[in-house]
């Protein structure tokens, strides 16, 4: 315990007495943690715009002419309880109309148009996107249903999209972790490295590995907790910035984003974690080569 | 103690035979120059003594450790019975000089009250009170060989190892450390020092024994290097 008082002011102090690069291994960390980030951050985004559009995704369904409205509404209770529905609504003849109508300017064109040119129908959302197809059929299998309308090539549109996103992302993501592990890493062999003569003069008056691992373990740890917690003020601001731009231009109407608020303990977890890791070991096998003298 | 017998060692990388055969005992409380040209052995027997290299073949006791039955995790406990000074000092520069000598009882877990004992005491051994706080770029040549002598001593080791540790210094500054290598000597500490400077060794009348060729040519107690 006395010992480990000494050495945790030892790795304390460390961070300071080798000032310049204790800010050249924060410098890459954060630079590389804000590269990963910005990148997952807008892969997050895409995703969620596709997910936005895929829940706007509808299937209609028509009822048939025979059935009186009482009748129709009736069937909500069955439509509601097939798989894959995450909402149903009932739209009449007359909003059915005046939906049509209010989709043109044109209105004069549509005074002859009366409600029983629609049919009641029946709005339908999708919990997955990729079983449309057989959600179709069972809709279409319910008695009382006389057709069902259902962009399936959007919705296969929209599946391919998030595939290729998804896919891109984690592969661009995982590339961006392993190059920036091993310039982290590098770093901090580095910073190790124009310390060896220190490590050789502890050895020689009998310093344990562990002793001499100590502090090198908890400056790389505190470096590493440093640059992650710099890299996430910084990507808050960054990601301000970026939408607030967004969200005040033409854009804002065309493309949804993510709250930072709703982001913010996930980020500052993995970056405190990617440093912390990254720090730790980066330095613990960085002293490993010249613990053998 | 130190007992050598019968060790021979080739670097691999080089294929050089540094050491052929050594048979050589240091008793307790001796002083022993070891010298002998470029290339004769000596750094190599710093080597094996302090456990940096192993030998091919023979039998290494050191302070009661025995070398060629030693495991590499033993290796702080044996150099904690060891100090040893180089030639270019090898100070820590961060480190005052309170600091780089109290850093070596810091290793063998020494308390704060014995530190704050001890430090202050083998600094003034070694002719340094009143530069406690400055750091080694502060201080000339021999006073930072003083401090590297106080970093040595201060775990009152069984052995001081010194590798050339006048290398460096002018005549006079040599001759004062090595006077007060003598008055370690004199409170009981085994001194061997490894050197090439015939004029020193002349000065003080001790064992030396020479090497050549990674052998022991001569062992002469009150010898005279190049007599």
């Amino acid at each position: 315990m006395r010992q480990f008082g000494y050495l945790l002011k030892e790795g304390v102090t460390s961070i300071f007495t080798h000032g310049f690069m204790s800010f050249a291994c924060i410098l890459v960390i954060v630079a590389c943690l804000l590269i990963m980030g910005n990148f997952a951050l807008l892969a997050f985004n895409i995703d969620y715009n596709i997910d936005s559009l895929e829940s706007q995704n509808e299937i209609l369904a028509f009822v048939e002419d025979s059935l009186p409205e009482e009748e129709a509404r009736a069937l909500y209770p069955r439509l509601r309880a097939l798989d894959n529905i995450s909402s149903v609504e009932f739209v009449t003849r007359e909003q059915a109309m005046q939906n049509f109508i209010s989709d043109y300017d044109d209105d004069e064109m549509f005074q002859e148009v009366t409600p029983s040119w629609f049919r009641n129908r029946y709005v339908l959302y999708l919990d997955d996107l990729s079983l449309m197809g057989a959600t179709q059929k069972e809709i279409q299998a319910v008695e009382g249903i006389a057709d069902v309308s259902a962009s399936l090539e959007l919705s296969q549109g929209f599946i391919t999209i998030r595939n290729v996103v998804s896919i891109v992302s984690v592969i661009l993501i995982a590339v961006l972790f392993v190059v920036s592990v091993f310039i982290m890493q590098n770093t901090i062999k580095l910073a190790t490295f124009s310390r060896r003569e220190e490590i050789a003069i502890m050895k020689m008056v009998g310093a344990s590995n562990f002793f001499i691992r100590c502090p090198f373990v908890i400056e790389g740890l505190l470096l590493g907790l440093i640059g992650g917690a710099v890299a996430f003020g910084l990507q808050w601001v960054i990601y301000d910035f970026v939408v607030r731009h967004v969200t005040a231009g033409s854009l804002s109407r065309l493309v949804l984003v993510i709250p930072f608020d709703t982001l913010r303990y996930g980020i500052l977890g993995i970056f405190l974690g990617i440093g912390l890791v990254v720090g730790t070991f980066g330095s613990n096998i960085a002293i490993r080569n010249y613990l053998k003298v | 103690m130190v007992l050598l017998n019968n060790v021979s060692m080739t670097y691999r990388a080089s294929g050089a035979q540094a050491a052929s055969g050594l048979n050589l005992e240091i008793r307790d409380g001796e002083f022993v120059f070891l010298v002998g040209p470029s290339g004769s052995g000596k750094t190599t027997i710093i080597k094996l003594l302090t456990g940096e290299v192993a030998p091919d073949s023979g039998e290494i006791e050191v302070n009661g450790f025995d070398l060629s039955r030693f495991r590499r995790r033993r290796l702080p406990a044996l150099r904690r019975t060891l100090g040893v000074i180089f030639q270019d000092f090898r100070l820590i520069d961060n480190k005052t000089v309170y600091e780089n000598v109290a850093f070596a009882m810091h290793v063998i877990g020494a308390s704060g009250r014995e530190i704050r004992e001890r430090v202050p005491y083998v600094l003034k051994l070694v002719g340094l009170d009143g530069r406690e706080k400055r750091f080694p770029q502060q201080l000339s040549g021999g006073e930072q060989q003083r401090v590297a002598v106080a970093r040595a001593l201060v775990n009152s080791p069984n052995l001081i190892i010194a590798d050339e540790p006048t290398g460096n210094l002018d005549p006079a500054r040599s001759l004062e450390i090595m006077l007060l290598l003598q008055k370690i000597n004199d409170l009981g500490t085994t001194i061997l020092v490894v050197t090439h400077e015939k004029e020193l060794v002349n000065a003080f009348s001790k064992r030396v024994i020479t090497l050549e060729g990674g052998t022991i040519v001569s062992d002469e107690m009150g010898g005279y290097y190049g007599k």
